[in-house]
């Protein structure tokens, strides 16, 4: 039996670290891949400033990488960690860990693309404020990494945290789901930020006087748009500290799974919807600035309704994990 | 550790709870949010209604939350009835 078990989280080490950098690269590569194309179009309009395009879209595309870098970076950690092998636990810790970090930075990678992109746009039509789009687009690129950081929060807690102590079931479940909730919340939040991050540089380089009130609104809807990450990193911080008693009975385990799954996938709707309409308002604010308060008081009410079934999810993860 | 049938409907009561309100969060999270993104492109471009559009907005999203609070009752149904 002690073979068996060193070999199961032995396994789950490799199939978590294969996740966390199979998943994390996606993000990055389609986010990237749009600032690229973005950057061909913009150069074959203004190709006297090439030279800014091209320093541009690199510094964008450097920015989107750092998901798929935070990716490597648990990946290889879960390859050569020294970690107990005869505690299941950490098996499911480390399968975890690794869902949530490859799930987390789907949606910052893809997000960061967009400022990426629309800054290389807007330099070839306004190549005055080349500097000032370079700005916010660190900015609003930054703000788009913060679910890829939650994500890696979790799953570092998940591979070091150890759990000598806690009963093997149900506290699997609640490990495993600890990385849906976060992973799978961050895809939104992280695609959500990207799109009011793009529509900050698309207005700037249409309207560059309106700097001000376009990058306002464009904190204001990205802070509402990382909301529902904020909920999954909540859920799972509760999956990860709650001690939970011992049951052998699978309902138990499945409650937690469960919550974990809900506040996960519920997640990601309100994020994209968040940033959907951040992105109408902070488009629009730029193209009719004397609107700003009226815009950003709709895109505030619009994101409350939106956020609402996020709310849900939580509800009913919380009930599945106190209550039921 | 021997699982009973009762235990695995239970079990797969609650699964099912949180995959029905996790999956259907995203249609509604995703709707609400272009109907909020298209209103303020029409307060930008015409602010003088920006009553009569906030109102429409509204309502295109309550009907839009409706599967929203479908999935809600369905996961509270499997959690305390089924």
């Amino acid at each position: 039996m002690d073979i068996d078990t060193q070999i199961l989280v032995k396994s789950a080490a490799f199939v978590g670290a294969g996740m966390a950098m199979g998943l994390g690269a996606m993000g990055a590569a389609i986010g990237e891949g749009y600032t690229a194309a973005e950057a061909n179009g913009a150069v074959s309009r203004n190709p006297e400033i090439s030279g800014d395009i091209f320093k541009n879209m690199l510094v964008g595309q450097a920015v989107a990488e750092s998901a798929s870098i935070f990716a490597l970076v648990v990946s290889i950690l879960m390859l050569f960690l020294d970690v107990p092998l005869d505690n299941l636990l950490n098996g499911a810790a480390l399968l975890g860990a690794g869902i949530c970090m490859g799930f987390g930075a789907v949606g910052s990678g893809i997000g960061s693309g967009f400022p990426g992109g629309q800054a290389c746009v807007g330099i070839a039509r306004q190549p005055a404020v080349a500097s000032r789009l370079t700005t916010n687009m660190l900015i609003g690129s930054a703000v788009c990494q913060t679910p890829a950081i939650f994500s890696m929060v979790v799953a570092l807690m998940l591979v070091f945290m150890g759990f000598d102590q806690a009963p093997l079931s149900p506290t699997w479940a609640a490990l495993v789901g600890a990385g849906f909730s976060t992973g799978l919340a961050a895809i939104g939040s992280g695609y959500g930020g990207g799109l009011a991050a793009g529509a900050s540089c698309e207005g700037i380089s249409r309207q560059p006087e309106s700097v001000g009130n376009v990058t306002t609104v464009m904190l204001v809807g990205q802070a509402v748009a990382q909301t529902p990450s904020i909920f999954g990193l909540l859920v799972s911080f509760i999956l990860l500290f709650k001690r939970f008693p011992e049951s052998y009975e699978l309902q138990a385990a499945m409650a937690l799974l469960g919550a974990g799954l809900c506040m996960g996938f519920g997640g990601i709707g309100p994020g994209v919807g968040n940033g959907m309409a951040a992105e109408g308002a902070v488009r629009w604010v730029a193209r009719n600035v004397k609107r700003a308060g009226e815009l950003m008081r709709i895109m505030l009410v619009g994101q409350a309704v939106s956020q609402s079934t996020a709310i849900y999810a939580m509800v009913v993860a919380l009930v599945l994990i106190f209550v039921v | 550790m021997a699982i009973e049938g009762a235990d695995i409907v239970k079990a797969a009561a609650f699964l099912g709870a949180g995959l029905s309100m996790g999956l259907g969060a995203i249609g509604p999270g995703v709707g609400e949010g272009m109907v909020a993104a298209k209103a303020c492109e029409a307060i930008g471009k015409n602010p003088r209604e920006a009553g009569l559009l906030t109102r429409t907005m509204l309502v295109g999203q309550a009907v839009s939350e409706s599967t929203g609070i479908y999935s809600l009752v369905i996961a509270l149904l499997l959690l305390f009835v089924v």
